[in-house]
């Protein structure tokens, strides 16, 4: 394979990565949902003893996302990891305390108490979705950054990628990387009540509260997307040709959407298979398989938005103070060699993902009860 | 140029944070996976329902440790990027791919089979569970593997080129990286003090529940376990220790010379058993380096070559590039200057091949292609004003290697008097001296590893990669201020969290907690 097919390749995995990662972020998503069950009750224990078995599984996307970034597009890792250093560290905080909230919340000794966890647990749901939409924001919106190789040899300016001064605070100020933060945190908040209504078998406890919060949550997350859509169909980019010189383009989205008509037809698809989920949900009483409609319809525009930022010659992190710095799948990755190495241990995703499925499927084989709860000794 | 040096130390100070922190919880993790599974592997094979209970209890405290590792772990890995972005850049195209794959290799499969180990008691069959708990230990291994093979290729860059068109090295020999020697002794070195850790961890632990006289008997099962599991990985990381010193003289001589705190060498070199580092002979070099010295004859250069005799260097040497010969001659190689110079050419040769590349002069191109390939050995050195500048903090590296090396073989003796008592004097278990030497010896087995960690990458300054990048050229644009910031975020997070397992550890240990395991419970 030459480096050109293997840069796409790679650009495809990190897009399943990207749109895995917008999936399992229900887990996040059910964590801000606690917000509207107060503490103690078995409705709370409930939703943190649902998403708390899968939290590891978003945890480890995000950590495979990041190394597969730095794998195969190292140019990126280098300058947004190093230039929008406060978005990313308000991101890892916030994951920081996630990860030891669930097993540390309920254990006796537990000296910050229940609540306090349950906050870190909020705080990452909110944060940690708003953060990462605005993260990924930037690679349609732009970011304030220049790329300049030779600084290397400068003793006295020796770093290659420069970011403006305010190191990525400027993105979460900015209000169309906002918007798709806050569209991905709706979206999680609708995934988690999906999530909830397939994995908890607890009708006394929640009566009818979940469908519901998947239609209010759904509906909103509705009209942020068709926002989002109309934002980013007017927005510009940069375009570069065979020698790598990048020139705007408005409507660069849109037209890549045209372009390539399957990923116009992933996010149609995409989106129909979330509208049913949430349809069918809020409007049933038994049905209970929403949260897999929604999942695959997540995953589809998901990987469809990173295909238009990264494919058709397009550059996936433009910047917006040296056009000739942005960055794309072509100057900012990997040599042909570390690529093919990559590539031979990709190989291995089709196993890894077959045992997730596997484990996932006995773990949730029966939906959780008050009294599974009641017995397990892991319980959080 | 003065917030740049302060960028270059607090990144310097929240990197070692994180990575102390993360090292405090990542080795028990190795360890204790391990015995846990061997643990529920006596249960399934015996039939014995105490075994479930024992192993239920250590698992509990696995978990709690298991999300600190996972915190710090996230942290580290993202602050290449964040605070290491010329380094993320420079090699980016080798040290990428072992953190990718163990993403893909190692954490999901701790993420998917630790979740049946503890969810899955009653979900899943007995013999599908024991497989989960061994899958999460071996995933554990293997996530340490590629992080080690990272780690081993910054201190030993092997399998690689440097291509001056994009200003970064690439990769060219993937086996080269995975299977240096410095990366396998690296591993085995560290994943065997994780058998340590939590073999001395268990005895701590188990010897306090006897000092309480509670569940006596299943803590000396525990014992017995640990016991046996941290004695072999003790064993094994003193033999793999040699491995790494023996490396460590080969590919990175200054560091060794550090640890010994040693200046001049001498054939036959001694091997330093007690001293205090004189400072004084970083300036003056008539000062006796190492006070009260007492040695080892001819012991490092065992240590560093495999046999007595022979000619070990000291610092002063090194940067001199003076050596003696079996025969007792002295001859000269390259002194630090003239690598210095070398590495300062390279350079000058890249900006000459940048400068050419612009002008489309690709005659310059190849003749400055040449003169770097030529020099790239010593590129690193380019970005040092004096030799000097290439010495570790010698102290600090030889107090360090001191403290492993002795607390280390401490714990040796208490893993053997623990083992034998337990065989064979189990009544003397209750002796409450005997508890507590078990109980002191939980933090002393820490300080150890924490100390092997200093060494290793103290010792290996002012590189971040040996030879090809300092640490100060490493960094992110980013202020000093900012950096300094997060420091104490993570300092203050990282504490707190230290503290909260450790309080909700010391509960498990000391409430219900084994005094539910002799009696079956419903699962």
């Amino acid at each position: 394979m030459d480096i050109t097919t293997l840069q796409i390749y790679w650009w495809l995995l990190i897009s399943v990565l990207g749109a895995l990662l917008v999936f399992l972020l229900f887990v996040q998503g059910g964590q801000s949902l606690l917000c509207g069950a107060p503490l103690k009750t078995e409705a709370r224990r409930l939703m943190v003893n649902s998403v708390g078995r899968k939290w590891e599984f978003t945890y480890t996307t995000l950590v495979v996302f990041g190394g597969a970034f730095f794998a195969a597009f190292p140019l990126f890792y280098s300058t947004s990891f190093g230039g929008a250093y406060w978005l990313w560290m308000l991101i890892l905080i916030s994951f920081v305390l996630q990860a030891v909230s669930y097993e540390f919340r309920s254990k006796p000794g537990n000296i910050y108490r229940t609540q306090t966890y349950d906050a870190f647990l909020m705080f990452n749901g909110l944060f940690g979705c708003v953060l990462l939409g605005v993260a990924v924001g930037t690679m349609f919106f732009g970011a304030d950054f220049t790329v300049t190789r030779t600084n290397l040899i400068d003793s006295h300016n020796p770093v290659i990628s420069q970011w403006g001064s305010l190191h990525g605070l400027e993105a979460i100020l900015n209000l169309k990387c906002l918007l798709l933060g806050l569209m991905v945190f709706m979206l999680a908040r609708t995934q988690a009540g999906l999530y909830f209504v397939n994995n908890i078998d607890a009708p006394h406890v929640f009566g009818n509260t979940i469908r519901r919060s998947v239609l209010v949550n759904g509906t909103i997350f509705a009209v942020l997307f068709v926002g989002f859509v109309v934002v980013l169909s007017l927005q510009s980019g940069y375009r570069y040709d065979s020698a790598g010189v990048m020139t705007q383009e408005s409507n660069i989205y849109l037209h890549n959407l045209l372009d390539m008509p399957w990923t116009l037809a992933m996010v149609g698809v995409g989106a129909v298979l979330v509208l049913y989920a949430i349809y069918r949900t809020a409007f049933s009483s038994t049905w209970r398989c929403g949260v897999w409609y929604s999942g695959a319809g997540t995953v589809l525009v998901v990987m469809a938005l990173f295909f238009i930022a990264g494919y058709n010659n397009t550059a996936y992190l433009p910047s917006t103070a040296d056009a000739q710095s942005s960055l794309t799948i072509v100057n900012s990755s990997s040599s042909l060699f570390t690529l093919k190495v990559m590539g031979c241990a990709s190989l291995v995703i089709p196993v890894v993902l077959a045992y997730i499925f596997y484990t996932w499927r006995r773990i949730n084989n029966r939906p959780l009860t008050p009294a599974e709860i009641d017995t397990d000794h892991h319980a959080y | 140029m003065n917030e740049l040096i302060g960028t270059i130390d607090w990144s310097r100070a929240q990197f070692a944070l994180t990575a102390m922190y993360h090292w405090l919880f990542v080795p028990l993790t190795i360890g204790l996976a391990f015995i846990v599974a061997v643990m529920e592997t006596i249960y399934v094979r015996t039939g014995n329902i105490a075994w479930r209970g024992i192993t239920k209890f250590w698992m509990t405290l696995f978990g709690i440790n298991f999300a600190c590792g996972i915190a710090t772990g996230l942290i580290l890995e993202f602050e290449f990027g964040t605070n290491w972005s010329n380094y993320s850049w420079f090699v980016g195209d080798i040290f990428g791919a072992p953190l990718a794959i163990e993403g893909l290799f190692a954490f999901f499969m701790e993420a998917t089979f630790v979740a049946v180990m503890f969810f899955g008691w009653k979900k899943v069959g007995q013999k599908f569970h024991l497989t989960a708990t061994w899958l999460t230990a071996f995933g554990v291994t293997l996530s340490a593997l590629w992080i080690l093979v990272a780690n081993a290729w910054m201190q030993h860059p092997v399998g690689m080129k440097f291509d001056p068109a994009q200003m970064r090295n690439v990769m060219d020999d993937f086996w080269a990286v995975a299977l240096s020697p410095v990366a396998i002794n690296k591993f085995f070195h560290a994943v065997f003090s994780g058998w340590a850790l939590a073999g001395v961890f268990v005895v701590g632990v188990s010897c306090w529940m006897l000092w309480k006289k509670r569940n006596t008997e299943a803590a000396t099962r525990s014992i017995k376990v640990g016991g046996w599991i941290g004695l072999a990985g003790l064993l094994l990381t003193i033999y793999t220790g040699h491995g790494s010193a023996v490396q460590v003289a080969r590919v990175q001589p200054m560091k060794l010379a550090a640890m010994e705190g040693l200046y001049n060498g001498s054939v036959n070199q001694g091997l330093v058993a007690f001293g205090i580092y004189n400072p004084e002979a970083e300036n003056d070099p008539q000062a006796k380096p190492i006070l009260g010295e007492v040695s080892i004859p001819g012991g490092l250069s065992f240590l560093a070559n495999g046999k007595f005799g022979t000619f070990v260097p000291g610092i002063n040497d090194l940067i001199e590039g003076r050596t003696i010969t079996q025969s007792g001659d002295t001859i000269y190689d390259l002194s630090y200057a003239d690598k210095i110079a070398r590495g300062k050419e390279a350079q000058d040769a890249l900006r000459e091949y940048d400068r050419a590349t612009a002008a489309g002069d690709t005659v310059a191109m190849r003749l400055a292609a040449r003169r770097i390939e030529q020099n790239y050995d010593y590129f690193g050195y380019g970005f040092l004003d004096n030799p000097r500048q290439a010495i570790p903090p010698v102290a600090l590296t030889f107090y360090a290697f001191r403290i492993m090396v002795c607390l280390g073989s401490a714990l040796l003796l208490i893993f053997i008097v623990a083992l034998y008592v337990a065989y064979n004097k189990p009544r003397a278990l209750s002796n409450k001296w005997l508890c507590l030497l078990g109980v002191l010896s939980v933090p002393v087995v820490w300080l150890c590893s924490q100390a092997g960690w200093i060494v290793a990458e103290v010792g290996r300054q002012p590189w971040v990669v040996q030879d090809k990048m300092t640490t100060g050229v490493a960094i992110s644009d980013i202020s000093a201020d900012s950096v300094q910031l997060t420091f104490w975020i993570f300092a203050a997070v990282f504490t707190l969290l230290l503290v909260a397992e450790i309080s909700i550890m010391l509960r498990q240990i000391s409430s219900r907690s084994l005094t539910d395991i002799q009696a079956p419970d419903n699962d």
